[in-house]
């Protein structure tokens, strides 16, 4: 290493005459930081999405490696965020690679005290066959002067504003087409 | 906002470096105090008084945009002789029916349209929660209107407004609010002062507004407050409701509710709409002007987007199929009848109300008592494990052993593992590009309904059932991709758009909708977001390649109109007010309507039109009339029908509180939705006795670093280490009083449960001096529960259940109870505390007090 690069190399030398007179960018960077370089750079795709908390709908670009989410940032394009994140939205890539979120699917037997395992599709069947249980026991025709009910009051259901409008869409298709009346959301809390 | 909307809120920062002065209203000093101009501590459940002094002060003052009020609102309007207000009737308007606690609102109507009021009796709106469906449209009211423009006729909604409003002074707001006359008095200034020609002001409330048992006439005072001062559809005005979920927009647009169909449409009502035309009718109001008039079309496409070929003009659509509404169907009355062992089965999708929502004991008994219950979501939450880890195993109130409810819980894909549009709360719709595979059993809501769906209907194949035929009849083809068989959330949102059935040519816009079958709409206000079979919710132009308004990020209904009621932004002749608040404007050289936003109004009908008499539908809009979902095209200051409790917003006290209503006989909401159940039950509050068992107001909100209950944020690392533990916030004055010392802890008692928290002694919160006393307030974050890596007692626990008569939200915004240093106690001492505290406040579950609270002679004058 020549006196010359060993000069240059010292940050209060490139603080002094570099375009960082206050040391917090360029002239402080060692080559450790100088190989670095940013997820971003390497990613193999970014996705173009919006945050999932809350209703400002924050621009993010998720950035994708190996298969895998690799970071969240906020899009500089967004007119509502203009590239900024909250902590929340800031966290969205702990939210989503957790290690506390489930990948299999539970069940709890009535009067058990553990949980166990199910195969997905068994699970859906299983669902299935409980609607149409429910639908038949508890199934309204028509009121007491014969106009029409077309319901069953025993089946309920709470979610939606954390979904999208598409899946809004098919729930409250299937569920109007099964009878159930009892759709709610967040919206009435 | 900069607590729970940090991203939305860096524009309020860029007007104030522009010269906005910024208030913030809050019982509780935040991080949006810090930053704005001014801060006014305000008492919980108190907004009315306020604002209603705002009015008085507007009025008063004839401060209002004159020229605006007069062609714009409904100020100039006459009202029927045979009403009466609040002021004649110690808290009560004419019509009031002790019998049912509800109004019957002819005598509100205008003056000859006494008999039109459509709502005979409100009970049953009441219970169908029926305000909801007023989100994109105004209510029924007659189209012909007598009118006075010099606002002096002594029955014109301007002279009722000031007479309604003449008792809340400054002196009144100081005394109901605790905020002095002086802070009140530089805000109302500066609010008129920012409003007019030139300038516009801006109210922004979080819905938290919305959780009070008068949540719907606090946002009503408000826009009264905006109409007056001319800052409603026009640029930098508005009223703006800051929505806490990522898609609650959405939800409530394409509604997972039980009283709405898509685009705001009524569910059918067994006695009011046994048939087609019938429920046509109830929506389009026959004779009324506005674009409701196209209702028909509107619901026969939805019909036809759900059933198809089988959905014939013949058989009006399947109409038969909707399953009618008898009552309140709510979440609340759900739960109650969960307890009472009425309800099977139970889907959570992507909600928590274990923690979430008011009573949480009575949620948790709720859900120990079905036959089974499917939780869908990325974590393990509370609502999935209650029989095992719930407050209630502890107290023993549930025996895992004992506990029949069967529990699927199934993963969730998260945002990034599915594509699919959010709208966010300016009703803008963003796509989102799935990055990738959900992992695991992990799955979209999309798969897990398309799949169920497609499962039922196998299931169902050779049914002979009348009531099967609405689930094989449905059209549910939708195409699938990929290993999962995920199917095409673009080919919903082309449903959702509309399309021709014969060419299946995507709609453009919603004056495309039919009401002879050839059109099918999954929901006619998205008409549009498809247009030209291109998925325009997905364009993402830089914000730095187009103008201010960013029409081509995303899509806006109705139209991609990012402003509504926007004709307004120009005066009567449709010239801009002023050039500093240009936006959309008349150009009379191509006889059209043009600006930075899409016109809110028909493109080419000039200022100068006028209806021909007896004119409806878009027909009876006049050239100024802005309004053009309202029936008589102008913006209500008066609302002679559509809100239950009243034309005009009154100030009644929280359902809880310490204090005598100081303008009224009527304590609280007359109207409100109360639940007699065993679970429930309310704090005494005057003129009852015992209220100072429950001495302190509790409030509860948002962090910045957590979401609602928790779910998305205790469970993820670095927000559970920022906000790692529940805590109460109260006054140094108040932890002398109580004996409660920073950083230890305190326990705190409503008449439903008890729960303990860390003490944060802070002056962020302030004593006021209400009616001559000192009233002590505590704040504490809703976001806590018992699972996650971050666990702590639940706030909401605290609450019980007294609903918004109007949409039926429950009164989680302000409650009473008892603060004590030191842990709560364990196990089944827990519950002999409640109890004895139930017993010593006169409390008796199952039971409420009486409704109504003045004596016989204002009964007389207003209840009749
Ligand atoms: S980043 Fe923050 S402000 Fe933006 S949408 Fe997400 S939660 Fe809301």
């Amino acid at each position: 290493m020549g006196v010359r690069s060993w000069f240059e190399g010292w940050p209060v030398y490139r603080q002094l005459t570099g375009t960082d007179p206050l040391g917090r960018g360029a002239a402080a960077k060692s080559d450790g930081s100088r190989a670095l370089t940013a997820r971003t750079d390497t990613a193999d795709s970014v996705a173009r999405s919006v945050c999932p908390y809350c209703a400002v709908g924050c621009g993010q670009r998720v950035f994708v490696k190996d298969g895998q989410v690799s970071q969240i940032e906020g899009d500089p394009d967004s007119p509502i965020s203009r590239g900024r994140l909250c902590p929340k939205g800031s966290a969205s890539k702990s939210l989503v690679t957790s290690p506390l979120r489930q990948t299999t699917v539970r069940y709890r037997r009535p009067y058990s005290t553990q949980w166990e395992g199910l195969e997905l599709d068994t699970a859906l069947d299983m669902i299935a066959d409980r609607i149409l249980a429910a639908r038949e026991q508890t199934w309204e025709d028509v009121d007491t002067q014969g106009r029409p009910l077309n319901r069953t009051l025993g089946i309920s259901s709470l979610g939606g504003a954390t979904l999208d409008n598409e899946e809004n869409y098919l729930i409250k298709k299937l569920f109007t087409a099964m009878g159930a009346l009892q759709i709610e959301n967040q919206a009435r809390i | 906002m900069a607590e729970a909307h940090p991203v939305g809120f860096q524009w309020v920062m860029e007007a104030k470096r522009r010269g906005a002065k910024v208030f913030h209203v809050d019982p509780r000093f935040t991080r949006t105090s810090a930053v704005a101009d001014a801060y006014l501590p305000i008492r919980a459940g108190t907004d009315i008084a306020l604002l209603g002094g705002v009015v008085r002060y507007i009025l008063d003052n004839e401060l209002d945009f004159r020229e605006y009020v007069v062609a714009y609102t409904n100020a100039a309007t006459i009202v029927s002789e045979e009403f009466s207000d609040t002021e004649d009737g110690d808290g009560f308007f004419s019509g009031f029916d002790p019998e049912t606690g509800t109004y019957v609102q002819d005598s509100w109507q205008y003056e000859g349209h006494e008999g039109s009021s459509g709502s005979g009796h409100t009970a049953q709106e009441r219970d169908s929660a029926a305000g909801l469906t007023h989100e994109s449209h105004g209510a029924q009211v007659g189209g012909q209107t007598r009118r006075d423009e010099t606002l002096q006729h002594p029955r014109c909604v301007y002279q009722i407004l000031k007479r309604h409003f003449a008792r809340y002074t400054p002196e009144m707001v100081e005394r109901v609010c605790g905020i002095s006359q002086e802070k009140f008095l530089e805000l109302a200034r500066a609010w008129t002062e920012n409003s007019g020609r030139d300038r516009t002001g801006m109210l922004v409330y979080s819905v938290g507004w919305t959780q009070h048992s008068v949540g719907v006439q606090y946002i009503r005072t408000g826009a009264i407050i905006q109409l007056l001062l001319g800052n409603m559809g026009r640029p930098g005005g508005g009223v703006m409701a800051l929505r806490g979920h990522a898609s609650i927009q959405g939800s409530t647009d394409i509604p997972t509710l039980f009283n709405l169909l898509p685009g705001y449409l009524p569910m059918p009502h067994h006695a009011e709409h046994p048939t087609l035309d019938e429920w046509v009718d109830s929506i389009r109001h026959p004779g009324q002007k506005g674009f409701w008039g196209n209702a028909r079309s509107f619901a026969a496409s939805l019909l036809k987007a759900y059933w198809g070929d089988a959905a014939t003009p013949e058989n009006d659509f399947c109409y038969g199929y909707l399953p009618r509404m008898t009552g309140d169907h709510g979440t609340y009355q759900q739960v109650l009848n969960m307890i009472d062992g009425k309800i099977k089965g139970y889907f959570l999708l992507g909600q928590n109300p274990a923690v979430g929502s008011a009573h949480g004991r009575a949620q948790r008994l709720g859900m120990a008592n079905l036959d089974w219950l499917v939780v869908r979501d990325l974590f393990m939450i509370e609502s999935a494990t209650f029989w095992q880890n719930g407050p209630e195993v502890a107290t023993g109130e549930i025996v895992p052993e004992e506990c029949r409810t069967e529990v699927f819980f199934l993963p969730a894909a998260s945002h990034v593992e599915k594509e699919g549009t959010f709208t966010q709360t300016q009703r803008l719709l963003q796509w989102r590009e799935k990055a990738v595979e959900p992992p695991g059993d992990a799955r979209s809501e999309l798969w897990f309904f398309y799949h169920l769906g497609r499962k039922l209907r196998e299931k169902l194949a050779d049914s002979p059932l009348p009531r099967d035929r609405a689930l094989l009849d449905l059209t549910w083809d939708y195409p699938t991709h990929g290993p999962q068989a995920e199917p095409s959330a673009e080919a919903v949102l082309r449903e959702i758009n509309g399309y021709d059935v014969t060419t299946g040519r995507p709609l453009s816009g919603f004056a495309e909708a039919r009401a002879d079958g050839s059109t099918a709409i999954g929901c006619w206000i998205y008409t549009g977001v498809y247009a030209d079979g291109v998925n325009q919710a997905a364009r993402r132009k830089s914000r730095h390649e187009q103008d201010w308004v960013a029409a081509e990020w995303g899509w806006a209904w109705p139209a991609n109109r990012r402003i509504l009621y926007n004709r307004a932004s120009a005066d009567p002749d449709g010239n801009p007010w002023s050039e500093r608040k240009r936006y959309v404007w008349w150009d009379a050289e191509k006889s059209e309507w043009t600006g930075y936003d899409v016109p809110d109004f028909e493109k080419t009908k000039p200022p100068s039109y006028r209806p021909a008499p007896g004119a409806s539908g878009t027909e009876g809009i006049a050239g100024d009339d802005p309004f053009v979902m309202q029936g008589d095209g102008k913006g209500w200051l008066y609302a002679p029908s559509g809100v239950l409790d009243g034309p005009l917003p009154t100030h009644y006290e929280p359902v809880e509180s310490p204090v005598r209503n100081p303008l009224y006989g009527q304590q609280a909401n007359p109207t409100r939705k109360m639940y007699a159940h065993p679970v429930n039950s309310v704090n005494p509050s005057p003129p009852q006795e015992h209220g100072q068992v429950f001495p302190y107001v509790f409030t509860v909100s948002r962090l910045t670093e957590h979401h609602t209950a928790g779910a998305m944020s205790r469970t993820v690392s670095p927000l559970a280490e920022l906000q790692p533990e529940m805590f109460v916030e109260v006054s140094p004055d108040l932890a002398a009083e109580v004996g409660l010392t920073h950083l230890g802890w305190a326990h705190l008692v409503s008449g439903r449960a008890v729960i303990e928290a860390k003490v944060l002694v802070t002056d962020r919160l302030t004593p006021l001096r209400v009616d001559g006393r000192i009233i002590h307030q505590v704040w504490l974050p809703y976001h806590f529960g018992f699972e996650g890596l971050v666990t702590g007692d639940s706030a909401n626990d605290l609450f019980g259940i007294s609903l918004d008569p109007n949409v039926l939200i429950q009164e989680s915004k302000v409650g009473t109870c008892d603060v004590r240093p030191g842990r709560r106690p364990t196990g089944p001492a827990l519950l002999d505390l409640v109890a004895d505290y139930q017993r010593r406040a006169g409390i008796t579950p199952g039971q409420h007090a009486p409704a109504v609270t003045t004596d016989d002679e204002g009964k007389e004058h207003g209840a009749s």
